[in-house]
């Protein structure tokens, strides 16, 4: 019988839900590392009982957890996360450079075949590597020289959040930075430039087409086709399919192009998830109706899914790293809400149901499937 | 022995219930009790102080014989007091909130 095990990292601490196949019954774990902000965990694929955990406080820093036994127990390993050589400056809020300095990280992306190899997106914006099972990192400088002096800290902070590992070429990586764009490399870390073309952001930037400074809340791809990139920016919905060269607009009859998460289907590549948010100041669904968009077209045509949803009064947001799907037939669709709701599908979307209601506002959402 | 108390979850984190007792070696200071504390303890670097600039993080406080010792450099000799194991030197997760 399979079994689906979800990850969810919460204001709070971690919580780990685990179901048969069915998806119908769930348990929840107690919280691990309660009080704790745990940003985000992740399995490995080659072991997949072994999970990477970010957890951080504002008062004690940062801790990196490992477990060997899919969250049962854990160990804390290494926790040294220096800029390589001189760390230099960024854009500062008033014009001036400010020097990087570590915050926190981000995501957690472990490798597919290597369970030693783990990247991790921290803030201030910077790419890290484990090759050693989290024990030791190292940055992974050439990000940061992708017109890093440009880049400028958001509201939520200069974050690198998104790792997108491309599994067709273990040398190609996609990074995702809020308020900074999509940066690509193509050796395997050595050196990395903006893939920013087609996105236009006339209300954040004095020039609308600029090479950086997008705000990129999200990228996915579908394994099959990892050429084929989907973005959730602030504003606008959005595709490329020469792995990021150019990009057009997909957001079509959505009712809002605002939002966090977007997400594939594990055996569609064309059918894509995001969950529309009123504006970037009102971080909440559109008209109270909290609303998964689903499109089956690769963009452009959304179909709303409301089935087993609130459809009023309702005021909460889905961070963009709290989605995510599990790969069985028919796939699952799992996200988290900042009021501490995760809501499942079984059905790739039709239904939903609420599988934890009253956890801390959730950060983040993983799943893991054992067929 | 110089006893030391650790917040919360920074005893949950080094596996540590009640006091923490350490040797520090004489002339005993602000950063030598630190020293000895993460030798003791390697999982704790980096969460009270910068494990590079030994700064002491933001929202971590040093209280001792009813006194804040935050503010003081690394080099500051403990209260007598304390290196006598009188008092406890207190570590403390600052205030915040609302």
């Amino acid at each position: 019988m399979s079994r689906i095990r979800v990850l969810v990292g919460t204001r709070k601490g971690a919580f780990i839900l685990t179901s048969d196949g069915k998806r119908e019954h769930w348990s929840i774990s107690d919280p691990h590392f309660a009080g704790w902000e745990i940003y985000h965990l992740k399995g490995s694929p080659a072991e997949p009982d072994r999970l990477f955990a970010s957890q951080t406080s504002g008062w004690f820093g940062q801790m990196i957890q490992r477990s060997e036994d899919g969250g049962k127990t854990w160990e804390p390993v290494g926790n040294q996360f220096n800029y390589d050589g001189v760390p230099g400056t960024h854009q500062w809020y008033d014009g001036t450079q400010h020097p990087w300095e570590f915050k926190r990280v981000w995501h957690l992306e472990p490798s597919p075949t290597d369970p030693d190899t783990v990247y991790a997106g921290a803030e201030d914006a910077a790419l890290f590597k484990t090759t050693n099972g989290g024990r030791t990192w190292q940055e992974l400088p050439g990000v940061r020289s992708a017109k890093g002096h440009l880049w400028q800290p958001g509201a939520g902070g200069m974050c690198l959040h998104t790792i997108v590992l491309d599994p067709r070429r273990p040398e190609r990586v996609f990074i995702a930075i809020s308020a900074a764009g999509v940066f690509r490399t193509d050796d395997a870390g050595l050196t990395w430039r903006p893939i920013n073309r087609g996105l236009r952001s006339p209300y954040e930037l004095p020039d609308p087409d600029a090479q950086v400074g997008h705000c990129v809340h999200r990228i996915a791809i579908h394994p099959s086709r990892p050429e084929v990139l989907f973005m959730q920016k602030h504003w606008d919905v959005m595709r490329s399919d020469d792995a990021g060269e150019t990009w057009h607009e997909i957001s079509g009859n959505l009712p809002s192009d605002f939002g966090f998460p977007i997400d594939v289907h594990a055996n569609e590549p064309e059918t894509i998830y995001v969950v529309p948010i009123k504006s970037d100041s009102e971080h909440f669904p559109p008209d109270g109706k909290l609303r998964v968009y689903r499109s089956r077209t690769g963009g452009n045509e959304w179909q709303a899914l409301t089935n087993g949803l609130p459809q009023r009064d309702c005021y909460v947001n889905v961070l963009r790293d709290a989605m995510a799907v599990d790969s069985l037939d028919p796939c699952g669709v799992y996200f988290g809400t900042t009021g501490g709701q995760v809501y499942a599908s079984a059905d790739s979307g039709d239904t939903w149901n609420p599988i934890a209601r009253d956890l801390p506002a959730v950060l983040s959402v993983e799943v893991q499937t054992f067929p | 022995m110089i006893r030391v108390v650790l917040p919360y979850h920074l005893r949950t984190l080094a596996s540590v219930d009640g006091e923490v007792l350490l040797e520090v070696k004489s002339p005993a200071t602000l950063s030598g009790l630190l020293d000895a504390l993460e030798t003791r303890h390697p999982v704790l670097r980096g969460t009270i102080r910068d494990q590079i600039t030994l700064q002491r993080r933001p929202f971590v406080r040093f209280f001792a014989c009813k006194e804040d010792l935050s503010h003081d450099p690394p080099d500051t000799a403990l209260p007598e007091t304390v290196v006598a194991g009188r008092e406890p030197f207190l570590i403390m997760g600052a205030l915040a909130g609302g």
